[in-house]
Formats: structure tokens, sequence, C-alpha cells
């Protein structure tokens, strides 16, 4: 168990590229289930391969416990780490696969066959320990990377997308075990995926990158929650979150954004917002279980518009409308929902809408509820950049 | 799936076509083999396709009598620079795929203008060389140009081998604790029969076979055998015996083609080994 901070971890790979990591900042404590996500190319494999050693880091520093351990050597640093594509060695069997990294530290051989044995039973793997990687399927291949890993109890662990080459089902499973061990082990762990469900249920925190820079980190809640900027909102969540642009209007000292459909309009007020905001482009963000249907609560403003898509996905079902030009997704109740070509009435909840400036993407002011100081120095040091 | 009539015209025609094409590739070794059993009366009498009338092997002892040394001469220059050249190739293959470092393209450039170079252009600077080294005429100073004039070849098979294996491997094994020499012996050689196939057969054949080199860098008693058999059959004094010629030949020829038999499968598998991984 260990705590792993990268402050300020810079990344060039050299010939004139731009960095492929920038001004990373990252914390997590003991024990912590730290997610990476973010679209292909952003560089996480990257990171990954900087904290295991795989790959130098040209500027910052990597602590684990506190000491730096970004001079050191692979084998040196005590982490382990899983491979999006598994990288079993194929010529062994699945347990010397495991007692690999025992026999190279040179464990006596009665504690590698108990630590092989105890890895294999953990992962129900037993039956398969002579078996050769390629008279696998995915799914073991799979569990067995992940016993290599096991098999060292090393300070971290760091699993670099390893569900993505599973079927759905197997996959689900599979996140499901993570969790399961995760909790049993609590060993601090990094893990990269670019599916937002596992990013929502298996993180303690989550960090959100693109390009290389890190949008927001925090927990799943907050992330859900608070998005830091357009990128963050429309990353996670599914189906995503939509965005509206709207017009503003201030009257009376009040701000109104105007909504338009083919059937109605209505002005949402958008109560004590940052001062200069008439006239700006402005994007509401609003996620499709937060619009509310149905003659709800007489108090708030609401919208008439017309169903023209209706996708039933068996939980929920969800209704497409148009609202100033753009798409909008509503999430029903499957007895609920009503027909294509029915009008609904749809009411936006002021304190769950988000703003954002169209130009830059950034969260504008929020709505109502002061921003703590601590995020809004976050923002800033991500403006500055 | 229709079942294939089991006669057709177009089957005989290109069974025939089969069947001529081998023919004409096995002619000059019947030739060969059949002129080996005869007596030297027999071989004036008959033609070439006769069978002997009686099979003696009088042509086959004289044979080895004359280049039976030589043949060990050759396995002695073989059999290392085979083994050496082909070791390392493998070395040279692995770090230039798996341990990359700044110029190492082009250094992989350079090397590979190695499989280019005419034999003669390298007689002059090698003899110079061995010369320098003191290893001119000797053994081993052939076995030496062997092993450089194939480390071409053999780092080109193996690095175009490795670069087809994904680099995670290395990387788990580096986090496994595993160092240069572990993970090169451990992991990447392990996965390298059919590449280490090719190399054997490659280099075994290139260099039994060499003629040139053998006659520049070898003198007298330390000579390959094919430069023994062609003094054999090129010193005529007297009537020519043909059936020592031809046995000669063969006995100089046997252990490529043996190699050939028991490894040809692998040497198949290696060349097509990457195309059709998964
Ligand atoms: N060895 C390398 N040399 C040069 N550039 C590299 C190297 N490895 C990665 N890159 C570049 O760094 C960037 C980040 O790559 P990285 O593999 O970290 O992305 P990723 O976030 O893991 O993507 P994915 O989700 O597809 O795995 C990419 O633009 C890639 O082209
Ligand atoms: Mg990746």
């Amino acid at each position: 168990m260990a705590t792993l901070e990268l402050r300020n971890v810079n990344k060039t790979y050299g010939n004139g590229q731009a960095d492929t990591l920038k001004n990373i900042e990252l914390a997590i404590d003991s024990g912590e289930f730290l997610i990476l996500v973010g679209p292909s190319g952003c560089g996480k494999s990257t990171l990954m391969n900087c904290i295991a050693g795989l790959e130098d880091i040209s500027g910052g520093a990597i602590l684990v416990d506190g000491q730096d351990i970004s001079g050191m050597s692979p084998k040196d640093r005590d982490i382990a780490m899983v491979f999006q594509s598994y990288a079993l060695y194929p010529t062994m069997s699945v347990r010397e696969n495991i007692a690999f990294g025992l026999k190279i530290r040179k464990l006596p051989q009665a504690e590698i066959d108990a630590e092989v044995a105890r890895v294999a039973k953990l992962l129900q793997i037993e039956h398969l320990l002579e078996r050769k990687p390629a008279q696998m399927s995915g799914g073991q291949q799979q569990r067995v990377a992940m016993g290599r890993a096991l098999a060292r109890r090393p300070k971290i662990y760091l699993f670099d997308e390893p569900l993505s080459n599973l079927d759905a089902k197997l996959r689900v499973e599979m996140r499901t075990e993570i969790k399961l061990m995760h909790q049993r082990l609590k060993t601090t762990t990094v893990y990269v995926t670019h599916d937002q469900i596992e990013a929502m249920t298996l993180g303690d925190k989550v960090a959100v990158m693109k390009d290389g820079i890190i949008q927001q980190f925090g927990t799943p809640r907050e992330i859900y929650n608070d998005p830091a900027n357009l990128f963050v909102a429309g990353f996670m969540g599914s189906p995503p979150m939509n965005f509206i642009p709207l017009r503003l209007q201030r009257r009376e000292g009040r701000l109104f954004g105007l909504l338009d459909s083919a059937d109605g309009h209505c002005e949402l007020p958008l109560g004590e917002v940052e001062e200069g905001l008439e006239g700006r482009e402005v994007i509401l963000g609003v996620r499709p279980e937060q619009v509310l249907v149905g003659a709800g609560s007489g108090a708030l403003p609401g919208i008439r518009a017309e169903v023209q898509v209706l996708e039933p996905t068996g939980p929920d079902t969800l209704a497409f409308v148009e609202i100033n030009q753009a798409k909008v997704c509503v999430r029903l109740a499957p007895d609920a929902a009503p027909r294509a070509g029915d009008s609904l009435e749809l009411q936006f909840a002021p304190d769950k809408v988000l703003l954002f400036d169209a130009q830059s993407g950034e969260r504008l002011g929020a709505l109502g509820k002061a921003r703590s100081p601590e995020r809004l120095a976050r923002v800033a040091q991500l403006k500055g950049r | 799936m229709p079942k294939q009539p089991s006669f057709s015209l177009a089957r005989l025609a290109i069974y025939a076509t089969l069947i001529l094409a081998c023919a004409v590739y096995l002619v000059p070794l019947v030739v060969m083999l059949l002129t080996s059993f005869k007596t030297p009366d027999d071989i004036r009498t008959g033609n070439l396709l006769s069978i002997p009338d009686v099979f003696t092997l009088i042509g086959w002892v004289k044979a080895w009598d004359s280049i039976g040394g030589f043949f060990w001469n050759s396995v002695k220059i073989t059999v290392p620079a085979v083994l050496i050249s082909t070791l390392l190739g493998a070395l040279n293959g692995y770090v230039l795929s798996m341990w990359r470092f700044r110029g190492s393209q082009l250094f992989f450039g350079l090397l590979l203008f190695g499989c280019f170079l005419p034999f003669q252009v390298v007689l002059l600077p090698a003899s110079f060389t061995l010369g320098q080294f003191g290893l001119a005429n000797t053994t081993g100073g052939l076995v030496l140009v062997h092993v450089v004039y194939g480390l071409a070849f053999t780092t080109l098979f193996f690095r175009n081998f490795y670069v087809s294996i994904p680099n995670a491997l290395v990387s788990a094994a580096r986090l496994d604790g595993a160092g240069f020499f572990t993970i090169f012996g451990r992991i990447l050689l392990p996965m390298s029969i059919p590449t280490i196939m090719v190399c054997l057969i490659w280099q075994f054949t290139q260099i039994w076979n060499d003629f040139l080199f053998g006659v520049v860098f070898a003198s007298g008693d330390s000579q390959p055998i094919t430069v023994a058999l062609n003094n054999l059959v090129n010193t005529s004094t007297g009537a020519k015996e043909y059936n020592v010629d031809m046995a000669a030949a063969m006995i100089a020829g046997l252990p490529t083609l043996l190699v050939y038999v028991f490894a040809g499968k692998y040497f198949l598998r290696g060349l097509t080994a990457g195309a059709v991984k998964g």
C-alpha cells in the first residue's frame, strides 16, 4: 500500500512533437482506486508507462510514499502492470507466467508454489495452470495477466484498459470482480479505460484527460455533477449531456435564457450570474434525466416540444426533441413514454442546469451555487495553460 | 463444398506438367547417382541414363579418400560460423527492435547494405584485415569472414521477426524484474525457433557451398570441400574418372541436401511467420 503523487509531470517523445503529457498534477491516497479516462491518443498509456518507469519523464516528479521514484528503473519501483494486450509470455505455461517475476526475484521455490496457488485460487484459474496462453480464451488470458500482477503484491497496480478486449457480458462480470478484488486487497491502483461506466463504477477518483492535459480530477460524483468544462461534461454520461446554445437576456437585473422550439418558447431564469454575460454565446448543459416531463411543478418554466424519435433501451426510453435547433435527449420511464409526434411539456430545474462559455468551453459561474475556492483555483490553473 | 471429380482432363494436364518439371530437375541427380555407382568401363560403354551393370562403391571410396579430409574442414568452418552468426544476428535483431537507440534505424539501414555487397568487393579488405590479425590461411579466419558476411542476413531475419512481437512483452518482463539477457534468453529466444531454423538453413547452405572465400582465404590442408572438389575434378592426370567425380560431388552436396530434408518445413514456416499472425 502506498500513496502516489504526480508533480508537474511532463513528457515529450522528442523530434519536434508537441508534449504528450503537460503538467500532470495528481495525488491519491493509499488504497485508492484512480481512473484515467480520455479519448484515444490523449496520453493515458504514456502516463502509465511513465509511472511504471518504462518511459522516462521529461520534467516533474513521481512520488510513491513521498519518495521520488522518477529516476529508478522499472524493476526497483515495485509496481505491477496489466497491459491492454495482456503481454503473456507465449512460450510459458500459465504457471510459469505467474511465477516468472517471483523466480527472477529469487524467492524460494516453496514460496513461489504457494503464491501461484493462492493467485490461481483467487482468480479461479487453477485448472488452467499447465496451459499455454494460445490455448485460452480472451477472458482466461485476462485473468492470467491479472494473476501475474497479483502474485507480486506490489505497492501499486497499473491496469491499462484490461477489459477492452472482452465482450460486453464478460466485461461487466470482470468489472465487478475487479471491484471486489480491490475491496479485499486495498492496493493503490491506477486504472485506464475509455469506458465511462467503468470510470463511474470503479473509481474512488477520476482524472479526465484530453490532449495530455488533465481536464478535471475529482470523485466520480464531482465529475458527473460538477464538470469543469464542456469536454468533461460531454465525455461522462451515457447518453451524453445535452448542449443547447442559448441567447441571454437581462431584465431588471436578472438574467434569462431564451429557449425556442417549433411548439413554443420560454424564458429560463438563470438568477445571479457573473457580470458581462449578455451578448456572449453561452451553452446550456442538461443531462437527459434532469429534464422534467409533464406538469410536474407549476413553479418551473416549461416549454412544449414535439417528440421526433423514440429509442426504447429497456430500463428507460429516450425521447429526442429539438430546442434552439439542437437535438435534446430526454430520459423517460418506459410506461410513461409518449409516441413519436406527441408534444411534451418539458421543464428545467434552474439549479440543475449548467452554463458553459461557447468559445472556451469553460464552465460559467455556477447558478446560484457558490463555487468552492479550491475548484476556482483549479479552473484558474487550467485556464492559465 | 461440391466434391471434386477424381479425374478430369485439366487435372491430367496439371499432373503431367508437374511430373515433367520434376523430371527436368531430377535427371541430373539421377545421372550423377547412376554414374557414381558404375565402373569406369561401364561409363565408357553405356550411355548416361543406363543402369550400372554392377553397382560398385569404388567411386565413392576413392572420392572419400581424396576429399574426406576436406569434408571435415568444411564441417569445422561451417558449424561454428553458422552458430555464431545466428546467435549474434539474434542479439542484433533484439537490440534493433526492442532497445532502439538514437540512430538505430540508420545503423540497421547501413547493416542492410551488407546483404547487397558482392563477395568480390570484400575480398581485398578482408584479406588485409585477416593478415593484420594473423588469421590469414586459418580456419578461424575463414569462420570470421563468414560470420561477418552472414551477420547482415541473420540480423535482418531476426529483426524482422522481433518487430512483429509486441513491445509490451518486453515491458512486462522488465516490470517482472528481468534484465537485458534474461529477457532475450528466457522470452524471445524460445519464441524464435522458426526464425532460428531459417537462419541455420540459410547460413549453412551459404557457408557450406561457398567457394570464393574458401579458395581465397584458405590454402592447402585447410581448404573447404568445395575447393577440394574443384581441384579433384580439374586435375586430370590420366583418364577422367567420372564415377569418382560424381561421388565426390554427391559427398560435397549431401549435407545441404540433408539439412533441407530434415529442416525444410521450418524454413517455409519461418519465412511466412509474421505474415499470418493474428
Ligand atoms: N513511442 C512513441 N513515440 C512517439 N510518440 C508516441 C509514442 N507512444 C505514444 N506516442 C504518442 O503519444 C500520444 C499518446 O499516446 P498514448 O498511447 O499514451 O495514448 P492513449 O491515451 O493510451 O490512447 P489509447 O486510448 O488509444 O490507448 C499519441 O499521440 C501517440 O501518437
Ligand atoms: Mg493506451
